[in-house]
């Protein structure tokens, strides 16, 4: 049985254990409907032409976690952001741990998509924002809605900011010999609120881990949020990641996307600009070796006039490690003075790696800034000489160069303590020491 | 110190330098001039250890030592610098982390322990005290964004941080104006001793009127062809290149 079969068979399972009668399971229904009929992308589709989903299918993966498993604080505290004091939703296979978590319902509402999808008090909330702006039509993310039961749900209301940043951190034991996963998250940002949020997947063992993930997020007017995306896992779990981000007036919503390790990452990360004076930026760096694949694919769709995106993607490709980056910049009609820009720096470091990079731009309104650029190279000869004749030897001064290369990315993390685990994470990356804290 | 002897070095098969002789002892200042093209930033980079070039003949000696199979950073440790006439920039990179690196790379090479982080700020203070350079300056990232002027200043900075026996400047006068030149002047000669030499690279005679060479030596079509004093950059300048180039081919 592939994968699709199995899925859709699963889905009776899943039925027994949620409430049909609630109006949330038309939703399942209807998206199980959408998934049946559609199926996995395959690479005739020209957005899936890199990225192959093919072995995943033939993988058994459960869809089910078969018990409970815990884990104790300290095996997975490197996981964490331990240097400072968050918020943490944790999940354990799927299953909330409420062991590691830490929640609030202190003004906000930093909890869980089970009680959210349940619960009365929260019915007016996922009466207006669930499902709204995550695609109704496309496969994967409709086989996400269809089993959305758990995830993240995070509701800042008007003029509130949590006290701390907040962790959504997915682990896998690999208690199974290989899991399918699908979080969906919720993240709704009153007016004048702000939220700071960091996800990371990570899977224990090297038991095979697929991830679809779904995360929905509203910014209201005045809305602040940056979102932080870890993705340096296992070689055997892999990722699929669609976010999907409403934004309002003025609104500014920042996503980063750290891709360090995994075996296939796909970033489907879509902002709809609905309001003037909006601004989204997407900022990425991608350092993969070995026979890893990432797919980060961006949609900027401005729908408002007088508003700003801007996207910065570096990538650094080693081993037979293959990127693809596309990005499409949609600017409707009405949409005047949008300014749009797109940048996608990448660099080989071995012959056999590999990039596809892609601009895609539909531009409709004709009093529009827009630019885009796109380079694909090896490191500066010139510049490794000049390191090699300060004493820096080539492994060390090579891996300075590539840091550079990939540094203005990270001036907008707006947590310290998250840049330098992210640096250190890079320098790890790269396999230096390079006598300083980068 | 450093002895040049016969060497020549091509690059895809085009002979550049062919066939330079040179000896630099301790506490001398050498000069070496000619028009473009005739191969004085070559010899800069093959002193230093380029790879793109391939020495087929001769050799270059520090200190007794064969350098043909040291690599451009063991030169480096061994005491040869090069301020580089396009320095490049490292976006993310103080200049103070830069240094850091540098330093503790070399006595790394050494056996030596890192610098003990208070002796390595008192250092770093001494040197840009001494070349004139506002600590702010330090914290930039290298060489980014900086002016002509600025980026060839930090270059004598590092020079001071690193102190070699063999400091070879690489145009190091071109894009400064007057004042910029006298302070990076200034800041080598306070760096010259009996222990070590300096190689200066240049078009012009301006610069050695404040770095006052012992020698002179005039490169052609990868050659020395006339080597002298001092008063050798005066005529330089006054009569140009050509009656060098017409001695030459006689």
């Amino acid at each position: 049985m592939d994968l699709k079969d199995k899925l859709i068979s699963s889905f009776m399972a899943f039925e027994n254990n949620v409430d049909v009668e609630h109006p949330v399971h038309d939703v399942r229904a209807e998206a199980m409907k959408n998934f049946e009929k559609k199926g996995f992308p395959s690479k005739k589709e020209e957005a899936w032409k890199y990225t192959s989903l093919n072995s995943l299918q033939k993988t058994n993966f459960s869809i089910f976690p078969k018990e409970e498993n815990a884990l104790e604080y300290k095996e997975v505290k490197k996981y964490f952001l331990h240097e400072i004091d968050t918020y943490k939703i944790v999940f354990i296979d799927g299953i909330y741990s409420s062991y590691l978590s830490e929640t609030t319902h202190d003004g906000v509402d930093i909890c869980l998509m089970s009680s959210a999808l349940t619960k009365p008090m929260y019915k007016q909330v996922i009466d207006v924002y669930f499902n709204k702006v995550a695609s109704k039509d496309e496969s994967l993310t409709t086989l996400n809605t269809a089993f959305s039961r758990e995830g993240a749900y995070i509701y800042i209301p008007k003029n509130k900011m949590p006290k701390k940043p907040i962790e959504i951190l997915h682990l896998a034991t690999g208690n199974e010999a290989s899991l399918m996963l699908q979080p969906r998250n919720l993240v709704v940002v009153e007016e004048n609120a702000e939220v700071q949020i960091i996800e990371r997947h990570q899977s224990l063992t090297t038991n095979e881990v697929l991830t679809n993930s779904v995360t929905e997020i509203f910014a209201a007017e005045n809305g602040i949020v940056d979102y932080y995306k870890i993705q340096n896992d296992a070689s055997t779990a892999s990722l699929i990641d669609n976010t999907y981000i409403n934004q309002k007036d003025k609104s500014v919503v920042k996503v980063h996307t750290f891709s360090f390790g995994g075996k296939l990452i796909r970033n489907n990360l879509n902002f709809y600009q609905n309001g003037e004076y909006i601004d989204s930026t997407m900022k990425g760096v991608t350092i993969l070796g070995d026979k890893q694949h990432v797919d980060h694919h961006t949609l900027v769709h401005h729908i408002e006039p007088n508003c700003e995106s801007h996207q910065d993607y570096k990538g650094i490709y080693g081993d037979s490690a293959t990127g693809v980056f596309n990005g499409k910049i949609i600017v409707d009609k009405i949409a005047q003075k949008t300014n749009a820009f797109q940048q996608n720096n990448n660099i080989l470091v071995s012959d056999k790696a590999t990039i596809n990079t892609k601009p895609q731009l539909e531009i409709f309104a004709d009093d529009v800034k827009c630019s885009h650029g796109c380079t694909i190279g090896q490191l500066d000869e010139e510049a490794l000489f000049y390191l090699q004749t300060r004493g820096i030897p080539k492994k060390e001064a090579r891996a300075l160069l590539m840091y550079a290369f990939a540094n203005n990315v990270l001036s907008s993390v707006r947590i310290p303590e998250l840049k330098t685990r992210i640096n250190k994470l890079i320098a790890n990356k790269l396999g230096v020491n390079l006598g300083f804290n980068l | 110190m450093l002895k040049i002897s016969n060497l020549h070095a091509q690059v895809d098969d085009k002979e550049i330098l062919k066939g330079i002789n040179l000896e630099v002892k301790p506490g001398e200042v050498h000069a070496i001039m000619g028009p473009n093209g005739s191969g004085k930033s070559t010899l800069a980079e093959v002193i230093a250890g380029k790879e793109e070039f391939e020495v087929t003949q001769g050799s270059v000696e520090l200190d007794g030592e064969n350098l043909e199979e040291v690599a451009p950073e063991e030169r480096a440790h061994k005491g040869i610098f090069l301020s580089f006439q396009y320095p490049v920039e490292i976006p993310g990179v103080s200049v103070t982390n830069f240094m850091k690196t540098a330093i503790n790379e070399s006595r790394k090479a050494k056996g030596l322990e890192d610098m003990p982080a208070n002796e390595m700020l008192k250092l770093i203070r001494d040197k840009s005290e001494m070349l004139e350079i506002d600590r702010k300056f330090l914290s930039r990232s290298l060489n980014e964004g900086f002016s002509g002027g600025e980026k060839k200043r930090n270059e004598i900075f590092q020079l001071a941080m690193l102190e070699p026996k063999v400091a070879i400047l690489d145009e190091t006068d071109s894009g400064l104006d007057i004042d910029a030149l006298r302070i990076v002047a200034n800041g080598v000669n306070k760096l010259k001793s009996k222990d070590n030499a300096v190689i200066v690279i240049t078009h012009y005679q301006r610069l050695l009127d404040y770095i006052v060479p012992d020698f002179v030596h005039v490169l052609h079509d990868g050659k020395i062809v006339k080597s002298g004093g001092k008063e050798l950059a005066m005529e330089l300048e006054e009569k140009g290149y050509d009656w060098l180039k017409q001695e030459a081919a006689i």
